[in-house]
């Protein structure tokens, strides 16, 4: 099971047939591995990795990085009002942080002013919360395993190994 | 000198250099670069200045890792008097056999082999005896190797797992070559480069580590495949001390040490690399399973490689000699291979594919290998 997952991390495009041969399994088991992965939920569903930086670039995206101390709830603690964050389209991942704040939101915008009405306007208004410290992103390195670096290249040489 | 031929494998080599349309499946090395956490080790050394020698029979705390490695598989080295680090394993066969070697000994070599063995025996004025293994599933045999046993034999050299077969001894066939070494007294070389990259279960045994085998066994080792270190040139190995005070002179003449980047390198690898071995692994055995499903497919009858990144599919009912078969494969279908006949007597009729390259790469190369196998012309630019 583990096995099929990290393969199609890797490359969801790799057929069942590839994976079963990969594998050693059947191909009917592979499909019915994978079948029960999306079912429980393990497998949400198959996307294309795309390079943000470039994507960005061109949309003139912003990003920022929102630290949100808060008031827990009785009953709720943080999860009704993370739940208020996270349902924003704007909100791209929400972390509940152990440290010096509460919660860390990363959210997108199409400028700068949009962002700052964002955070003013919805997120700093909200019921619960204290305080909230904005970090703009100036670059992206690497996000979720992937490097937005070009250029990876072969470069062995022939060579008598 | 002059009458060494050059590597056979060069020639296909230099066919290649420069040209990005060609899927090489000719290297064997692997596709990815040397863990994080090694590479950054040795840098993190060359910011303090660590550039010196070390020791020539190099670093302390390596040699201990390499003797803790080493008892992983029942081998017992003493750091101290044992171990000796090389500039990979290719120094350490060469200088182990001037070492051992006087003129007109016999060296027992089984065939098909990696391409410096044969080279490098006679040049020391011994005569190379082949052991074809052909006949026995390219597995060398007990038998076959004491049928070639001679009063001037000094030693025998195998690779388990093989380059380039990447057939493994099993367990209870190393322990009657064992009996045979010992009943003759000879030296047995062993390679175990590719002993962490075996698949489906297999275990890697140590001919080493048998009752009595010490006395008679060379271990030979080193990091490149495993943690895929090939460009730090860095490997060891491991044989009783009175052997190795005498190895360790023309190391020493030769080479004074291994380089202490490499060396620190290497001690992260052992210290911390083994989850990324393991990765890397892994991640050789699903390309290994997709490559031998398609030369079956293909009809070229292939035995299961249980380790090492190679497959040697058996490609005589093309009707072609290897050497035509490659030479074809490389000019119209832009695929290189290495063909047999470079790596010793009973490979002719077979190819090496190195399957550690990129999948998508892989599968378009057995695309196009099946294309000429089934005699249709190569549809690509």
């Amino acid at each position: 099971m583990q096995e099929i997952l990290e393969l199609l991390q890797n490359d969801a495009r790799l057929t069942a047939e590839d994976i079963a041969t990969m594998t050693k399994k059947s191909v009917a088991e592979v499909q019915e591995a994978i079948a029960a992965m999306e079912r429980d939920g393990v497998i949400l569903k198959y996307t294309a990795i795309v390079n943000q930086e470039k994507v960005r670039a061109e949309k003139e995206t912003v990003r920022a990085v929102i630290e949100i101390q808060v008031t827990p709830e009785r009953e709720h603690g943080f999860d009704a009002l993370a739940e208020r964050i996270y349902r924003f389209p704007q909100v791209k991942s929400l972390h509940l942080m152990s440290g010096g704040y509460d919660l860390q939101v990363i959210i997108e915008g199409k400028t700068l002013k949009d962002v700052a009405f964002f955070v003013s306007e919805k997120l700093a208004t909200l019921n619960g919360v204290k305080s909230t410290k904005t970090h703009f992103v100036l670059k992206t390195y690497k996000e979720n395993d992937i490097v937005y670096v070009d250029g990876k290249k072969d470069r062995r040489e022939g060579v008598t190994a | 000198m002059l009458k060494t031929p050059p590597s056979p494998i060069r020639k296909f080599f230099d066919l290649i250099i420069g040209r990005d349309d060609i899927i090489s499946l000719g290297v064997g090395e692997p596709d990815f670069p040397t863990p994080w956490v090694m590479r950054e080790e040795a840098y993190y050394h060359l910011e303090q200045g660590h550039t010196s020698y070390t020791s020539n029979w190099g670093l302390t705390e390596l040699r201990e890792g390499i003797a803790r490695y080493l008892a992983k598989f029942d081998l017992d080295y003493d750091p101290k008097k044992e171990i000796l680090v090389t500039i990979g394993v290719s120094e350490a066969i060469d200088a182990v056999l001037r070492a051992i070697l006087n003129p007109g000994d016999e060296v027992i070599v089984c065939e098909p082999c990696y391409v410096s063995y044969q080279p490098l025996v006679e040049l020391c004025d011994t005569k190379l005896v082949r052991l074809d293994t052909m006949p026995t599933g390219f597995i060398p045999t007990a038998a076959a190797i004491e049928r070639l046993i001679t009063p001037k034999t000094k030693a025998i050299m195998f690779c388990s797992p093989s380059n380039p077969t990447g057939r493994m001894i099993p367990a209870d066939e190393l322990a009657k070559i064992a009996e045979v070494v010992k009943k003759h007294q000879i030296w047995v070389l062993s390679d175990e480069v590719y002993c962490e990259l075996v698949y489906d279960g297999h275990k890697h045994v140590s001919i080493g580590s048998f009752p009595g085998m010490k006395d008679y066994s060379i271990i030979l080792n080193g990091f490149s495949k495993a943690f895929a270190m090939t460009g730090w040139r860095i490997g060891y190995f491991a044989c009783p001390a009175d052997l190795m005070s005498e190895v360790h002179k023309l190391h020493q003449y030769s080479t004074i040490c291994a380089p202490i980047m490499s060396q620190y390198a290497a001690l992260e690898g052992l210290r911390s690399g083994a989850d990324e071995v393991e990765r890397m692994r892994l991640s050789y055995q699903q390309r290994r399973n997709l490559m031998i499903h398609a030369f079956k497919e293909m009809g070229l009858p292939v035995n299961e490689p249980e380790g090492a990144f190679y497959v040697f599919p058996d490609i005589r009912k093309t009707g072609l000699s290897s050497e035509a078969f490659a030479t074809k494969l490389i000019n119209e279908y832009k695929v290189a291979v290495v063909p047999g006949n470079a790596f010793g007597s009973g490979a002719e009729g077979f190819i090496r594919c190195c399957y550690a390259t990129e999948i998508g790469k892989l599968k378009e190369a057995l695309r196009r290998i099946k294309l000429m196998v089934e005699g249709k012309p190569y549809d690509g630019a």
